[in-house]
């Protein structure tokens, strides 16, 4: 069975496949954002913790 | 099957059309017309076609009755033999600014000189399916579409759709645009050591597709488009950044607003990452493609955004759009020949 979620960050629907791993790390398919998996029943998603990259440079 | 002619073929947006109509499989292509090079085969003008087609240039004045005229033409060609074109071919989709704009006066105003065919205006669905796709199924005749004016729209259409961002600012949209947008006629400006390198505003204020955007968005208002353009070291491609000020507002909100737009649009791609180096759209990753990247980037301190559109200014700013045209005039699935995914790196 899967679990059916939302990024935190842009709303998109996300589908887990059933074997997912709390902690697991996972792409958002529209927006890109690194998601962490913090609790499986219910999913709770949030967005992992990133690398930092000076973008500004 | 339907036969299928293009008249000003030689040209890089009628080069573009007969590239994608040799991969259309419900179409035939009958003739090609170029007054330059008539007798010569097409790979001799159009290289890449080596192989693809035995087709021959030919004079407009053997010009056959076909079932889909597209007319790939010089600005102000088209609309001084419009009425001759409209008696070979029940369709037409003419990719030149001769009919894009509902307003002979606007048309003057913009293009310096009065419009021949003003009673022809109002026959033509402009030709941009995105914005218009009701009004072009089924339809008789098409327009064409401004490259940059594709872009801005594009940039912006979501939100304006949205009710988010409205006619009560500017809309100050800096571009940057390749070589082929001047067109296949070398000119001083496109001689190679004065081209190559680049990054030459050529047009800051007063640009011709101001007229076609504020046309498209009238139904949400009068909105105040000033563009601005730079060339750039591409030969394909257009880049807009459109500089508006929506104080308020959240990730969320432009993401549903997008989404909204373009879900069931299958040639707009919403590019907005949070990680990699493609955050937003890149005209370069469009090349060959009738794709139009959309996104933005939001300050939500100040309240600025950058509302972002690339496109290949031959696909989906001329002659990708003119075929997806064709598909929703003649009731064929609208991605048909069309699917290219471009390449990369």
């Amino acid at each position: 069975m899967t679990h059916i979620s939302t990024c935190p960050d842009c709303c998109a629907e996300i589908h887990l496949p059933a074997d997912t791993m709390l902690h697991e790390l996972l792409p958002c398919p529209d927006c890109g954002a690194e998601l962490e998996v913090l609790n499986l029943n219910p999913v709770e998603l949030d967005l992992a913790p990133e690398m930092q990259e000076d973008w500004g440079e | 099957m339907i036969r299928v002619s293009i008249v000003g073929a030689s040209g890089y947006a009628g080069g573009e059309l007969l590239r994608l109509l040799l991969d259309h499989p419900q179409v035939e292509i009958a003739q090609i017309t170029s007054e330059s090079f008539a007798g010569k085969f097409a790979y001799q003008v159009h290289p890449h076609l080596r192989g693809r087609t035995q087709l021959r240039f030919v004079g407009q004045e053997a010009l056959e009755a076909c079932d889909v005229l597209f007319l790939a033409l010089p600005h102000g060609a088209a609309q001084r033999q419009i009425a001759n074109y409209a008696a070979l071919a029940a369709r037409i989709i003419d990719l030149s600014a001769d009919f894009r704009l509902r307003d002979g006066g606007v048309y003057q105003q913009y293009y310096g000189e009065a419009h021949n065919a003003p009673e022809w205006l109002d026959r033509f669905a402009y030709g941009l399916p995105e914005t218009n796709r009701a009004a072009l199924e089924g339809a008789a005749y098409a327009s064409g579409v401004g490259c940059n004016a594709t872009a801005v729209t594009l940039a912006v259409w979501a939100l304006v759709r949205a009710g988010i961002l409205q006619a009560d600012q500017p809309l100050f949209a800096d571009l940057k645009v390749g070589s082929s947008e001047a067109g296949r006629s070398p000119t001083e400006s496109s001689h190679h050591p004065a081209r190559a390198g680049v990054v030459r505003p050529f047009q800051m204020t007063g640009h011709r597709h101001e007229a076609e955007v504020r046309q498209t968005l009238s139904a949400y208002g009068h909105f105040d488009i000033r563009m601005a353009v730079t060339s750039v070291e591409l030969v394909r491609g257009a880049a807009a950044a459109v500089y508006v000020t929506l104080p308020g507002i959240q990730e969320k909100e432009f993401w549903a607003a997008y989404r909204a737009a373009w879900n069931d649009s299958p040639f707009v791609r919403v590019v907005h990452d949070k990680a990699g180096i493609h955050r937003h759209p890149e005209p370069r990753l469009l090349a060959g493609t009738n794709y139009a990247d959309v996104g933005w980037e939001y300050d939500p301190a100040t309240g600025r955004a950058a509302l972002l559109c690339a496109i290949d200014n031959l696909g989906k700013g001329a002659s990708g759009s003119a075929v997806q045209c064709l598909n929703l005039m003649c009731g064929f699935e609208e991605t048909t020949a069309l699917t290219f995914s471009g390449f990369y790196p």
